[in-house]
């Protein structure tokens, strides 16, 4: 992995990214790989070992203290662990947020952040307040936000470790969906083995602190993908492999 | 379920609003209180008092009658001079109040962007808290003219720190994920305090408001007790001479209204609060 040279089509590329905290922990290693458009990139690893601060890097909330990440900062789509929503805002204000920040025309914003809400399947719902939404509506709107603008870059930090189960497979249905429909390129950061295989085209296996990549695995089945895909004995065969690998990871 | 229809019917489920209906115990409570509350009150002054103490207060229906049904009575006595002289508390209380949400909120807005500053001015604020304000009325007087000017002062240093407190504390309440959102939009630091911090504080602002408000209800009428001129004076100066005169009705009459005063004011901003952010904050019982 390490010596993958960074490939010209690239929307995301880390050449070498180390981190190390001012504190002194030592959170990333020596990490490289890149994501070409149309690809879904997933990252599991050991809670701590720093998969977050990828994306913090990526979208440079932080700065990495070695190596590169190169990527199109004014294209990028961050969605938080949690919905991030402001309260006092409706929902059809909440996904506009993004838009008003970039200074957009009111009349264009509205425009934008109607397809999105539709896009989500939240329509019905623009005039309601973030307290009167369930967990997944909440972050439903969370990802209509960052859908309004149309980023080339997508970069997910666990969106939906909080919900259960059922929501949680819905939601990446419906990821899946517009992953397909706007053709963004993925990076998707989680606990669980199954959700990482089922959303992606490769996963990346992250281990313990410092967080180096340990192991990558191409994930074969084609898009569309039906739920049921998670009973199929190879996509259990390939949850075994990652499984494996992670646990390597842990020790 | 296909994937074509898995967005079709997203709804997991809408939390329905919580109406806020009040039931018949929610008025048998206040009404069984207030006949205590008068009934304490007439034992007081009819059994516990020793008669010749019993003009320190008078009995409910003698307040009723001496004090709010007799319109004007000499110079000084009857509802009308009493209800006056609020007039002239009110108006001292509210500009008072006025000034104090314009510099508290200010002062809050600039300790929040600055931590030096907010360390360096938290402990005069605090300070200015716990001080005895009324102990610095002969360096009032000596450094500032005009009557007005000084019981506006009052009300200002006895109004400040709740509305500075609470606006700062809520204008750094903002999650640190809601601030990195705007952080990674290039926001600059006034969008930011514009549509991030100021309406995450707004909750807190209307409790600093509300206990800001009856604050300055309370600068006010002590403010009037030290200083006054001729003229319409405050309530607290009307309440000064009632007590020294030993006019009972007129005292109580007097300190009834200028509690009632108070009591309209954070009705009043409570009413603001749940009409300005009532649909998106849930606001507690007793804020």
């Amino acid at each position: 992995m390490s010596d993958a040279p960074a490939s010209s089509s690239a929307l995301l590329s880390f050449n070498n990214v180390s981190m190390t905290f001012d504190e002194g922990t030592k959170a990333l290693d020596n990490v490289s790989f890149s994501i070409d458009a149309g690809e879904f990139v997933t990252v599991v690893g050991p809670s701590g070992c720093g998969k977050s601060t990828l994306l913090r890097i990526a979208s440079n909330l932080e700065a990495s203290t070695g190596g590169t990440c190169s990527i199109d900062r004014n294209s990028i789509g961050y969605v938080f662990q949690d919905a991030t929503l402001m309260p006092w805002r409706t929902v059809a204000r909440n996904v506009e947020l993004i838009a008003e920040l970039h200074k957009l025309p009111k009349a264009e914003r509205h425009q934008l952040a109607a397809e999105a809400i539709q896009l989500v399947g939240l329509n019905g719902f623009e005039d309601k307040y973030p307290r009167q939404l369930s967990g997944g509506m909440r972050m439903r709107a969370s990802l209509a936000r960052s859908l309004v603008m149309k980023p080339k870059v997508f970069l997910f930090d666990e969106p939906f470790g909080a919900l259960d189960e059922i929501t949680r497979e819905r939601l990446n249905d419906e990821l899946l969906r517009l992953f397909q429909h706007e053709g963004f390129a993925g990076l998707f950061i989680t606990h669980s083995i199954t959700e990482a295989v089922y959303m992606s085209t490769k996963v990346l296996v992250m281990s313990a602190r410092p967080g180096k990549i340990i192991a990558s695995f191409d994930v074969p089945f084609a898009y569309p993908r039906n739920h049921d895909l998670r009973y199929e004995p190879e996509f259990g065969e390939l949850c075994g492999k990652i499984s494996h690998a992670l646990r390597g990871a842990h020790e | 379920m296909s994937s074509s229809n898995a967005i079709a019917n997203p709804v997991e489920e809408v939390i329905p609003d919580k109406s806020d209906k009040f039931s018949f115990a929610d008025y048998i409570g206040p009404v069984v209180v207030f006949m205590v509350f008068i009934g304490a009150w007439y034992l007081l002054s009819s059994v516990v008092l020793p008669e010749q103490k019993r003009f320190l207060l008078p009995t409910p229906h003698k307040v009723i009658q001496e004090g709010f049904f007799v319109w004007h009575s000499g110079e000084r006595r009857g509802l009308h001079p009493i209800l006056m002289s609020l007039w002239d508390s009110a108006k001292i209380a509210l500009l008072g109040l006025g000034i104090t949400i314009v510099i508290g909120m200010s002062l809050a807005v600039l300790m929040s962007s600055s931590r030096w500053l907010e360390r360096a001015t938290w402990p005069y604020l605090v300070a200015i808290q716990s001080a005895p304000v009324l102990a610095l009325t002969p360096l009032i007087r000596a450094l500032i003219d005009g009557t007005q000017t000084q019981r506006l002062l009052v009300v200002v240093l006895i109004a400040m720190f709740p509305i500075v407190s609470n606006t700062l504390f809520g204008l750094l309440s903002a999650d640190k994920s809601q601030h990195e959102l705007f952080t990674l939009q290039g926001a600059s630091k006034w969008t930011r305090l514009v549509k991030l911090q100021f309406p995450a504080a707004l909750p807190n602002i209307f409790v600093g408001l509300r206990i800001s408000a009856g604050l300055a209800v309370i600068g006010a009428v002590v403010g009037d007790f030290y200083f006054r001129q001729g003229g319409v004076v405050g309530i607290g100066a009307q309440i000064d001479v009632y007590r020294n005169r030993l006019w009972g009705p007129e005292l109580i009459t007097a300190i009834i209204l200028a509690s009632t005063l108070g009591l309209v004011v954070f009705l009043f901003f409570g009413w603001v609060s749940r009409r300005a952010i009532g649909k998106w904050h849930i606001i507690t019982r007793g804020h």
